[in-house]
């Protein structure tokens, strides 16, 4: 053979071979929308640090969901738009008096190692979580499911085994509440609420959730954990729908600083990352493809200090409300943060399902409109330019919560001649000078635990444990107490949302967004779901 | 010689007894506990996990119980922060990433400092001398958090020849940039001191004498001028091991490449008592070897100095 | 980090030398000092970086703390330095002006350096002249104590420290002061080992002079020289080491600022091409620790009279 058709033979060999990789290529498609998808199937995110646990039963960071949801299947999913989607559970039924839930659960269900996921797996979890033994810092939930004997069992004044759940059967669990609740269903999608498989938590004691002994039921598989660098899971092929799961790898990298996390993004190394604060509007100008601003649900507020003994100043209602009036939301949600953010006046989010946003006076008056009657409060409250009033404003360090402080600050300089004196604290000292009461004006954010608005105003009840202004006013008491059991919440809402813009208790600043960036061929993210519940299952990258 | 290394031995043991105190008094008398959170936790469950951890008990039978852990089994204890870890196992990969990335940095510091300030003080005040200076005071000037963004710019970004970040073993292309930003600062250090200790030996009789007797300058500085030059560079070597081990901790930050700096802030910042303690002793321990290492180095160069 | 021990040392020989010849020590340094043409240009360097942090601040058209809330977000394009807006270098991030809030953590970083080396000097000299006076068991006690505490990690007990009392200047100070005092101590006792056998330290013991004032009165004063070297050295150190405190967030509080918080806010707007927000702090930052270093050098080779 010549050196010329040697080289003719393997060309022509190549081209075989390419073009049958591009007719393979071609040939995966989507199974529902029939886009052409590419050959490479892997999903590299960014998050922001290393999660506590990976253990269901002991997480509690949202970035460890993001990870537990991929390795574990609960009851139910959450689809795109945040409805229930079957899980483990195909159905349920629920009794006359609403307290017992009757849960069918599919028989196709496996664990990584072959073995079927049973209600008994269910129980043996739901159990674990509650237990002193493992001390979950999770195990609130269980608590917040009202479940039967679930405060008991947490307080060691009952036995774990009597917890209000019990498997009837291989596919039937039956769940005994104390009291109705009307999103309890919805609660199912939460990670304490994920099987474990029994054999293998014996077996491994806290060393179960390690790659090679962690035995899972969801769409993924563990496979490399490196703390503080990185987690890569892949697909399980035991999964009952394995056959739609398209992604093949995901891999979540820890990475601290958000400005490392965009330049590792931008040069190709990541599939999503998170805009800084600011950068949103530039971003979105240069990869518009790319960069995507979807409302989060979450509330950011400022609290005072209503407890006997906090400053007096803060204590007369119209102060507060001056303060809050002064504040010029457009500039914090435009300028400051920029990232699509809704500047807030009641503190429910306004995406918040079946919550209508009340028309609060001051939503509608223009910001010089708001700052005049600012003055005039202040004025008659005896605080004016030769008696300024003086403010401690404490924050957690972070960059953002900085920048929304110090303009905050200035606002109330410029408008009210306030003084602030801004402390920024490190995040275990800022909580506890918040639960302790030692501060004046401090930083909150309120993240919902489902899809109601009951969520955020339950924190204005005077008893609730995370009520840190100790704001407390009966009639407030009693139109949430109405609200569990009325048909129609929405006027029992509008008016304790008028009672918060009236007393201002907190400040409600911005309602979150989640900004991001997406590589382009990514698909399938679940941008209508309220709470940013995603399934790496359902996400699948096209061809370019 | 050996006296003196028992001496030092004998010290390290009251010392790190003192730093294991020390912090565990600080950590104690912190504002806010490992298990605060955004959502204060029920008193019934904060009660279980305190139990859990043995933070119910008193102060003196915590320190008396976590000493007896670490002297008898060198068990450092669970990790409050990381659930699913004991500090043993959070030492166990994360020390590993910082001695590799603060070895080679070490390495290239030396090496480079002090090529870089012989070359310097041989040609002193010629393009090379003030080449050098000029670099290593610049090295030394720029902050670190300056320099590692503008590394991943240029060699991630533009570029595109290094990974942005990760530690994948520690595999050479993801060791590069952690090095140069971690031995930069050092190793200009290093060329100054060097340069400056170099210069003052050229100027010495036995120098002088050496060269008068019209041996070759490369064996001059070789044979003769090497070693007393070295000295003051050895004693600059343990501050700056501990520098580096403590550097890490912006290098973990902007590389990812999960190494002890980033749990130690981490720790710090979420009380996470028990691997803040392990990682001070361990840290503490090494400071303690190197420093003796280091003066043990000096004697033998120098057998001058007695101790 | 922190300045090298042994190049410091030669100093105190030279003073000796001085001493012997019975020449003034310190009129020749000053010749030697002026001659240097580095150390000066340096030290009038340092002169317009302190005169910049002192009444830079008569010059600024804004407070450090005013935000402009239409610059806020749209840095990129009406943020820049400009003489017609007075933002003579721009705006930072959340539209203050830079020029103020570079003044201001020029001083902040200024005062860090001078108290932080300050406190380091006089808690070392005093312990290391009294440790070499007294020799000895004290000595030894001393000494020994001084090796425990080297061999703590200081960098992780400060970061202990902010993060529980909570970061402020006073903690930061006493923090840096702490961690540096170490090695003045070690100098300061060696020098004085050889300055408590001379002639007038004899007279005074003899005349029963008491030993606190023979320490102040004669041991001190005669330290000053190595005291000074090891001062300038150490001021860039501490600077340097403020800016990590501040890169970590334990740093001065807003609306204060400090050259290493500065620094540390443009490198993370770098990329996104607001390069003045970085550069015109960065330069302040460079310009004072080359200052500080050359003119520590030149202070020491002044002192030090070997031909270098």
């Amino acid at each position: 053979m010549t050196l010329r058709t040697k080289l003719l033979a393997s060309t022509s060999a190549l081209l075989i071979a390419s073009t049958g990789a591009l007719y393979a290529d071609a040939h995966a498609t989507h199974p529902e929308t029939g886009e052409a998808l590419a050959s490479d199937q892997t999903f590299v995110y960014r998050d922001l640090d290393e999660s506590p646990s990976i253990d269901p039963g002991l997480a509690e960071d949202s970035a460890g969901g993001d990870i537990l949801r991929d390795l574990f299947e609960g009851l139910y999913n959450q689809d795109a738009a945040g409805n229930l989607a079957p899980g483990v559970a195909l159905s349920h039924t629920v009794s006359d008096d609403n307290l017992t839930y009757t849960f069918t659960l599919r028989d196709n269900a496996m664990w990584s190692n072959g073995d079927r996921v049973t209600a008994g797996d269910f129980e043996y979890a739901w159990k674990r979580a509650a237990s002193p033994e493992l001390a979950s810092p999770y195990s609130w939930f269980i608590e917040l499911m009202a479940l039967e004997n679930a405060s008991e069992v947490i307080a060691g004044d009952a036995d774990p085994s009597e917890l209000g759940v019990t498997a009837i059967d291989d596919t039937t669990l039956e769940v005994r509440l104390v009291q109705p609740l009307p999103y309890f269903a919805q609660m199912l999608t939460h990670f304490t609420t994920f099987p474990v498989h029994q054999p293998t938590v014996e077996e491994f004691g806290s060393d179960w959730t390690k790659p090679g002994n962690m035995v899972s039921n969801g769409a993924y598989v563990l496979t490399e954990h490196v703390p503080q660098e990185k987690l890569v899971r892949a697909r399980n092929e035991m999964y009952w729908d394995n056959e739609n799961t398209i992604i093949e790898e995901v891999t979540s990298l820890v990475i601290n600083d958000e400005n490392v996390a965009l330049t590792r993004y931008l040069a190709g190394e990541l599939d999503r990352t998170d805009v800084p604060a600011g950068q949103f509007p530039r971003l979105a100008a240069e990869y518009p493809e790319q960069a995507v601003s979807v409302p989060l649900s979450c509330s950011y507020y400022y609290m005072f200090n209503l407890r006997d003994g906090a400053p007096d100043e803060i204590q007369n209602a119209d102060v507060r409300k001056a303060l809050s009036l002064a504040i010029d939301r457009d500039i914090i949600v435009e300028n400051v943060l920029a990232g699509g953010q809704e500047p807030a006046y009641t503190f429910t989010h306004w995406a918040t399902a079946g919550f209508e946003t009340p028309d609060i006076p001051m939503a509608t008056m223009t910001q010089e409109e708001r700052n005049a009657m600012a003055v005039e409060l202040m004025t008659a409250a005896g605080y004016g330019p030769d008696n300024p009033l003086e403010i401690d404003l404490v924050y957690n360090t972070s960059e953002s919560h900085k920048s929304v402080a110090v303009a905050v600050s200035q606002m109330w300089k410029q408008t009210l001649g306030v003084e602030t004196v801004l402390a920024n604290q490190e995040w275990q000292t800022f909580l506890e000078a918040r639960s302790n009461g030692d501060y004046e004006v401090a930083r909150g954010g309120w993240c919902a635990d489902y899809n109601e608005a009951s969520t955020f105003l339950d924190l204005m009840q005077s008893e609730s444990g995370y009520n840190d202004s100790k704001y407390v006013n009966p009639e407030v008491d009693d139109l949430l107490a109405e609200a569990k059991t009325s048909s129609n919440a929405q006027a029992n809402y509008d008016a304790v949302e008028e009672f918060i813009a009236q007393d201002t208790p907190i400040i409600p600043i911005y309602h979150y967004a989640s900004v991001k960036m997406f590589a382009e061929n990514l698909e399938g993210w679940p941008f209508e779901n309220f709470q940013q519940n995603w399934y790496s299952k359902d996400l699948y990258k096209i061809a370019e | 010689m050996l006296s003196f290394v028992v001496r030092r031995l004998a010290v390290a043991i009251p010392t790190l007894l003192i730093l294991v105190v020390l912090s565990f008094i600080l950590m104690y008398s912190a504002p806010g506990g490992p298990f605060n959170s955004e959502r204060p936790l029920p008193p019934e469950v904060l009660a279980n996990i305190e139990a859990k951890y043995g933070l119910d008990q008193p102060f003196w039978k915590q320190i008396v119980n976590y000493v007896s852990g670490v002297v008898t089994s060198f068990d450092f204890g669970p990790s409050f922060q990381y659930k699913d870890r004991t500090v043993n196992d959070v030492i166990a990969q994360g020390f590993p990433v910082t001695l590799t990335y603060g070895f080679w940095s070490f390495v290239v510091a030396v090496t480079v400092g002090v090529s870089l300030g012989v070359a310097a003080a041989i040609k002193q005040n010629s393009w090379l001398d003030y080449l050098a200076v000029g670099i290593s005071i610049g090295a030394q000037v720029l902050p670190n958090f300056v320099m590692a963004p503008i590394l991943l710019l240029v060699f991630t970004l533009w570029l595109g020849w290094l990974p942005g970040g990760g530690w994948e073993g520690g595999q050479w292309n993801y060791l590069i940039m952690p090095v140069i930003a971690l031995s930069t600062s050092y190793m200009a250090s290093i060329a100054r001191i060097t340069r400056s200790s170099m210069l003052e030996v050229l100027n010495t009789n036995f120098i002088r004498t050496a060269q008068a007797k019209g041996l070759p300058m490369r064996r001059v500085i070789w044979r003769h001028a090497m070693k007393p030059t070295i000295l003051p560079v050895l004693s600059y070597l343990g501050p700056a091991f501990v520098g580096m081990i403590t550097g890490s901790v912006i290098i973990d930050v902007f590389f990812s490449t999960g190494g002890i700096g980033q749990f130690f802030v981490n720790s710090a910042f979420n009380r996470d008592y028990s691997v803040i303690m392990g990682i001070t002793i361990l840290v503490g321990t090494l400071t303690i070897l190197f420093n003796l290492l280091v003066d043990i180095l000096y004697a033998w160069i120098d057998p001058k100095i007695r101790y | 980090m922190f300045p090298n021990r042994a190049a410091v040392e030669g100093v105190g020989e030279a003073m000796e030398l001085a001493e012997v010849k019975g020449r003034s020590l310190w009129a020749d340094a000053r010749t030697r000092f002026f001659r240097n043409r580095a150390a000066v240009v340096s030290l009038i360097m340092l002169m317009l970086v302190a005169g910049f942090a002192l009444f830079g601040g008569a010059f600024a058209e804004y407070e450090n703390d005013f935000v402009d809330f239409s610059l806020i977000g749209s840095n990129a394009y009406k943020g820049v330095p400009s003489v017609e807006t007075g933002h003579y270098f721009g705006t930072d991030s959340n539209g203050r002006d830079l020029f103020a809030r570079t003044v201001q953590g020029t001083g902040i970083s200024l005062m860090v350096g001078v108290v932080g080396a300050l406190v380091a000097v006089i808690v070392g000299t005093l312990y290391g002249a009294t440790a070499g006076y007294y020799g000895g068991r004290v000595d030894g006690l001393m000494m020994r104590i001084v090796d425990v505490l080297m061999s703590i990690p200081f960098m992780f007990v400060l970061i202990l420290m902010l993060v529980i009392f909570g970061r402020s200047i006073f903690m930061l100070f006493l923090g840096i002061g702490l961690i540096s005092w170490l090695d003045m101590a070690r100098i300061a006792r060696g020098q004085t080992l050889t300055i408590k056998n001379k002639e007038f330290v004899e007279v005074a013991v003899a005349t029963g002079v008491h030993p606190v004032k023979i320490i102040l009165r004669h041991i001190v004063p005669n330290l000053l020289g190595i005291v000074i070297v090891y001062a300038t050295l150490l001021v860039p150190n501490m600077i340097i080491f403020e800016s990590f405190i501040s890169f970590l967030g334990l740093g001065v509080q807003e609306p204060a600022t400090s050259l290493g918080a500065l620094i540390n806010e443009g490198s993370r707007t770098m990329q996104f091409g607001y390069y003045w927000q970085i550069a015109y702090p960065l330069f302040f930052f460079v310009v004072t620790i080359f200052a500080f270093f050359f003119v520590g050098d030149g202070l020491r080779d002044a002192l030090d009279p070997k031909d270098r």
